[in-house]
């Protein structure tokens, strides 16, 4: 199994009562953003990530979110690229790029093949297609998410692996000379994983044999992990082949104490706050029409009460949408899941909301000293 | 008046087709939430034309063509649709978003038209105006911004509510006005082209598109005649019938 340590760089000082009374960080007006504050934040998050190294993970990861407290990373390229130059060892893992966002995929054939070639081809490249409300705010229109996306996915991998110049004549994207300097030094190209909240047209897509690309289920209760883990095995089986363990993943944020009680004391706060405030939008924000087909939306419309109310740290555990406790109660929820999923790479967010520096250490060292070795063991 | 419903294939597209009336004809062309009902001020106007009301590509009962991707489509399919049903002096009623598709197919071509009438039609985007963010708003306070009078939002709101209907409606809408949103930056250029006779009706409390709209449009066409209703919202054609009725037949 790989270890991979995730980070969302939230602005983890946000002023808590002001993001509740906006309803959302998402358009949070940024009178509530301090650059000093998040000097220190980025600092801080990065001296973790390289931390990750030391602790043994096998993968370090960023991803991309737009204005937002809820991530600090509009551009996962410039924290990667400050990972590239100062680890050795531990993968890099973008998680990932939002192409429909992107004015250009050439662009990111370049930056990721750049970093690739920095890295001595460390990097593992995530494609996503964004979050609802980043289609808002920048505009892009979300009806188009799914033709932009796949498109800048075939004119960024084409980009990598064939010989330019060529051509390349798209609906959205057309580029008269294709010719990457530089192509990517991992071959035929990076790992491309595809971090999703569970889309029977995304799975569809990444089991295709001719991809088979790694499948993250991310922030969702275990229930629903087992079930689109599944449904992508099943996808494979379709498709007439086994998929590997390594072609899925799960990404969930965790917190080990000394103690189950210690544990719940220590991160309930801070949970709370990711889960009720960081991550909650209003339907319109997150689902935008054509974002997801309109069956999705309507299935989502009707257990809207339950999603976008409060969850409290017990209800998250219960649900398994945090995996909370002493080492022992940590390994064993992983090695449980584990048996039913098989998954070959688990995604671990060791801080989350307001999640503040000495816990977030203390929760990485344990996990990397007690849970980690056992679970590296398993597949 | 009777309305006949019937469906009309142009562009390999099946659109659902209300007519009724007598009279010269006359085209209404809706705005984003469809129209799903034929309205009083439909029948009214029916006392004096031919009046149809189709459901737009995307809309409604109509097909969601492939060749759907951008709002100079549903003009082209406009001017086929004219011609296949052999119309001319036609005055097209266009309200909202249906004002923006009754602009966009007079600059390409007027020879089948009589006259416009734009009923606070989006398009054109006007400096320092800011229109209301339609896909942003939660569905009730959507409904209220489109009138002034209340009684009117809460009788649509107590009607039951064709939830796919809604969201087809809405992904159409998306997909030809979230970018640019709501207007077209090059419509502006050729509005010189439209030699019809045009009225420009507008709410004074339009709080979707408000009213500084309508002055950019009267410097874009000069020769526009702009009617004001005072208490009104997005939508005078329901807000004011008896008022709005009297300016399209004017």
């Amino acid at each position: 199994m790989q270890v991979v340590l995730f980070h969302l760089m939230p602005y983890a000082e946000v002023d808590i009562a002001a993001a509740r009374k906006h309803g959302t960080v998402w358009g949070l007006p940024n009178k509530h953003y301090d650059p000093q504050v998040a000097h220190r934040l980025y600092n801080r998050f990065l001296d973790e990530l390289e931390y990750g190294e030391e602790l043994g993970f096998d993968a370090v990861s960023v991803n991309e979110h737009h204005q937002t407290a809820y991530g600090l990373m509009p551009s996962p390229i410039v924290t990667a690229s400050a990972l590239a130059r100062r680890t050795k060892r531990v993968k890099i893992a973008i998680l990932g790029s939002a192409l429909p966002l992107r004015s250009h995929p050439m662009m990111v054939a370049e930056e990721h093949a750049m970093i690739d070639v920095i890295s001595g081809g460390r990097l593992i490249s995530g494609f996503v297609r964004g979050i609802g409300a980043e289609y808002h705010t920048f505009g892009v229109n979300p009806t188009f998410s799914h033709d932009r996306f796949h498109e800048a996915h075939d004119l960024i991998v084409r980009a990598w692996t064939e010989k330019g110049p060529f051509s390349f004549q798209g609906h959205h994207y057309r580029v008269n000379y294709v010719n990457l300097w530089p192509q990517p030094l991992q071959k035929p190209h990076p790992p491309i994983w595809i971090p999703s909240q569970g889309s029977k047209e995304t799975i569809d897509w990444a089991a295709h044999p001719d991809r088979r690309y790694t499948y993250l289920q991310t922030f969702s209760p275990v229930k629903v992990v087992a079930r689109y883990l599944k449904m992508y095995r099943d996808t494979c089986e379709g498709f007439g082949y086994k998929a590997k363990d390594s072609q899925l993943g799960w990404s969930v944020p965790i917190y080990v104490g000394t103690s189950d009680e210690s544990a719940r004391r220590e991160a309930k706060e801070h949970f709370e706050n990711f889960r009720n405030v960081f991550v909650r939008m209003p339907l319109e924000m997150l689902l935008p029409p054509g974002y997801t087909s309109r069956e999705s939306l309507k299935n989502v419309m009707k257990a809207k009460a339950q999603m976008f109310g409060d969850v409290t740290i017990e209800q998250a555990i219960e649900l398994g949408l945090f995996v909370c406790g002493s080492p022992k109660t940590v390994l064993d929820a992983f090695k449980n899941h584990w048996q039913e999923m098989r998954f070959g790479n688990i995604l671990v967010s060791c801080q989350f909301g307001t999640l503040p520096a000495e816990l977030t250490r203390n929760n990485m060292e344990r996990f990397a000293r007690e849970v980690m070795p056992a679970l590296k063991s398993l597949g | 008046m009777k309305f006949v419903e019937s469906t009309v294939e142009v562009d390999r597209c099946k659109v659902r087709l209300r007519r009724g009336g007598t009279g010269e004809p006359l085209l209404f062309l809706h705005g984003a939430s469809g129209a799903p009902v034929i309205l009083p001020f439909m029948e009214k106007l029916a006392q004096r034309f031919d009046v149809l009301v189709p459901e737009h590509p995307g809309w409604g009962m109509s097909d969601e063509p492939e060749w759907l991707e951008n709002i100079h489509d549903v003009a082209y399919f406009y001017l086929d649709f004219l011609k296949q049903l052999s119309l001319s002096r036609v005055t097209v009623v266009g309200s909202s978003m249906g004002g923006w598709i009754a602009m966009e197919l007079a600059v390409r071509d007027t020879a089948r038209l009589k006259s416009l009438v734009l009923v606070s039609p989006a398009g054109v985007a006007a400096p320092g105006v800011q229109p209301a963010d339609i896909f942003l708003m939660p569905p009730e306070e959507m409904v209220r911004s489109l009138f002034v009078d209340q009684k009117l939002a809460e009788a649509r709101l107590a009607m039951p509510e064709d939830v796919d209907m809604a969201l087809k409606n809405r992904h159409t809408t998306a997909r030809l006005a979230w970018e640019p949103r709501l207007h077209d930056p090059h419509l502006p250029k050729w509005l010189h082209r439209i030699d019809v006779p045009v009225k420009i009706v507008w709410g004074r409390e339009d709080r979707i598109l408000p009213i500084g709209i309508m002055d950019e449009l009267k410097r874009l066409m000069p020769k526009a005649n702009t009617f004001v209703l005072e208490n009104c919202g997005h939508l005078p054609q329901v807000e004011k019938v008896d008022e709005f009725v009297d300016i399209v037949c004017r």
